[in-house]
């Protein structure tokens, strides 16, 4: 999708252009490009092999400089810590996607019924997107309020007691979790707009073929979708493992650890929580986070071939 | 198409047949159309119950914010959480400050990197674009220890500089996904994506949080989302309060997001790309 076909008037002109044409247009491109080939090289590339020489550091930029080869990702081996935080980001991971997954396309499912004041609805359903996730943290701070919190006073209204949330080592993620599943609209919109790509022609089809709406979803609309699950699929396993905002305000990793995420530990570790500034450390944190981010993508990507139906079989 | 347009519109290119139909069914509220309309209003209640919840709690005096059973509309109501946005103004005008300088900033080099790979031919034209996708998949913590010590190198930690000067040369995450968009809406395709790439820097930015609460260390330079983020230790159980701030960082977002949505939506669910 790089390329453009250009109409064929406009290329021949350039032809008749000549050569000192193509080459002022060319100049006039790079010019163009200059500021994002100037930002690409020093905020993506340099600062990527900045950090994979550092991550090789023992150092706090200060008056700690020491080379220390492979020692940091050694340490991260041995890093009960960093296992902890693994475990607990791959946790939050395995339970968002399939949650917030499920939860989106039953909204899209339900908002492509084609009621009335569908733009209301999806507004509200949208709303959480946009909040800022410090906003979206202190808000349910305040709705899982162990003892005065919405949803324990409705839980109350049962004669159940609920979870003690962000103040329980069990239920702290699954809180995280619920954040997540609310905060869903972009998801929900994306399979909004699959379902409405879909042609009306193949529901009525198989409307008429004696399927009922269950198995009309089932066999036309599902399989229609799975390119937009996939790629929601990605987009959220990406997200999910560099979850921080949340966690750092609602519980600043804990309690005991039971919500420090991978890019939390990150952050601790760079910046001073625990006492020193570990660069070197946290920058051999941040190319695992980044070799673990691709592992499981790539793992998605690999699997597309069983349950993604690209139409005209055309497989990516 | 413009956003207001329903489902039940969008299908009426594929025929009359089918748009008849479609009217036929809104007339007659069928057993199972009622139940879609129960079960819609529901999920939106429930969706926004937190919202409804902060504002209930963000008008209650301090005596009544833990009442059993909770009064979502108070009988005593207070604006006592309200008065402290005048303290808090500096947040909102660093805030102000950060995304104007974004917007202008990603608007201007993005522009002219789209239209170079959107109108414009010259060699390495694929490969490039290609680079410019792969820097939209890289997870920003791997270049955050490098770019702080590049500021700090430079006595900018603790300026606004980290967090605006990238904007200008089409830098990071935001840089390539604004590439990417306004490159889509410059190859002529019929959609407002121009105005969802306005909008999806200003959201990001006004609520980034990584980033300012590395970079901003003394509490005149904070931005909203660090002024919050404070509140949630100093009045830790004062909710009513916490509530009350958190109501008001959220109406500029909220504004911005009412006054163009249509075209935010639309540019979402066209570019198939999450904002």
């Amino acid at each position: 999708m790089a390329t453009v076909s250009e109409p064929a008037a406009a290329r021949t002109l350039r032809r008749r252009g000549g050569r000192s044409q193509r080459a002022k247009e060319e100049l006039t491109a790079y010019l163009f490009l200059s500021p994002w080939m100037i930002g690409f090289i020093v905020f993506t590339f340099g600062a990527m092999a900045f950090s994979l020489g550092v991550s090789f550091w023992e150092t706090n930029f200060l008056n700690q400089n020491e080379y220390v080869g492979l020692e940091n990702y050694r340490r991260l081996a041995d890093d009960l810590l960093f296992w902890k935080a693994l475990r607990v980001t791959v946790f939050y991971t395995a339970l968002t996607v399939p949650f917030t997954t499920v939860v989106a396309l039953g909204i899209a499912l339900l908002l492509n019924q084609g009621l009335a004041l569908s733009s209301v609805w999806r507004t509200v359903y949208y709303l959480p997107a946009v909040v800022s996730g410090v906003a979206v943290a202190l808000i349910w701070g305040w709705v899982l309020d162990p003892t005065d919190g919405l949803v324990n006073n409705l839980l109350r209204e049962f004669g159940v007691e609920g979870p003690r949330w962000f103040a329980s080592e069990n239920w702290a993620v699954p809180g995280l979790v619920l954040i997540a599943v609310w905060g869903t609209g972009t998801n929900m919109l994306l399979y909004l707009a699959g379902l409405q790509g879909i042609p009306t022609e193949l529901k009525e089809a198989a409307r008429i073929d004696g399927a009922g709406p269950v198995r009309a979803f089932l066999d036309v609309t599902l399989p229609l979708l799975t390119p937009t699950i996939f790629f929601n699929v990605v987009l959220n396993v990406i997200g999910s493992f560099q979850v921080f905002d949340r966690a750092y305000v609602l519980t600043g990793g804990g309690p005991n650890n039971a919500t420090l995420t991978l890019v939390l530990y990150l952050y601790h570790r760079g910046f001073g929580e625990y006492g020193q500034f570990e660069f070197g450390y946290a920058s051999a944190i941040a190319w695992v986070l980044f070799a673990i981010v691709l592992v499981f993508t790539l793992l998605v990507v690999r699997s597309q071939s069983r349950w993604v139906h690209y139409e005209g079989g055309l497989r990516r | 198409m413009s956003a207001e347009t329903g489902p039940s519109h969008a299908t009426s290119a594929v025929g009359p047949l089918v748009l008849s139909k479609s009217r036929r069914r809104a007339r007659f509220l069928s057993p199972g159309r009622l139940l879609l309309y129960a079960l819609v209003i529901a999920g939106a209640v429930v969706f926004a119950l937190p919202f409804l919840w902060m504002v209930s709690t963000s008008i209650k005096p301090e005596n009544k914010v833990f009442a059993y059973p909770p009064e979502w509309v108070p009988t005593e109501f207070t604006l006592v959480g309200f008065r402290e946005p005048w303290e808090n103004l500096p947040f909102l005008v660093n805030t102000v400050l950060i995304t104007a300088l974004n917007l202008v900033g990603y608007l201007g080099s993005c522009s002219l990197v789209a239209f170079a790979f959107a109108r414009m031919r010259f060699r390495g034209r694929g490969p490039l674009f290609i680079l410019v996708l792969s820097t939209m998949m890289l997870p920003g913590q791997v270049t955050l220890i490098p770019l702080y010590r590049l500021w700090s190198e430079l006595g900018l930690v603790n300026t606004i500089g980290p967090l605006t000067i990238p904007a200008f040369f089409a830098g990071e995450y935001t840089g390539a996904f604004t590439v990417f968009l306004l490159r889509q809406y410059m190859m002529t395709l019929p959609f407002d994506l121009d105005d969802a790439a306005a909008i999806f820097l200003f959201t990001g930015k006004w609520n980034e949080f990584l980033q300012p609460l590395i970079y901003l260390q003394t509490q005149d330079r904070f931005t909203v989302p660090l002024g919050l983020a404070q509140l949630n230790t100093r009045f830790s159980l004062q909710y009513n309060q916490t509530m009350a701030q958190t109501l008001i960082s959220l109406v500029p977002v909220l504004l911005v997001f009412f006054l163009v949505q249509h075209r935010y939506v639309q540019g979402i669910v066209i570019s198939g790309v999450k904002g």
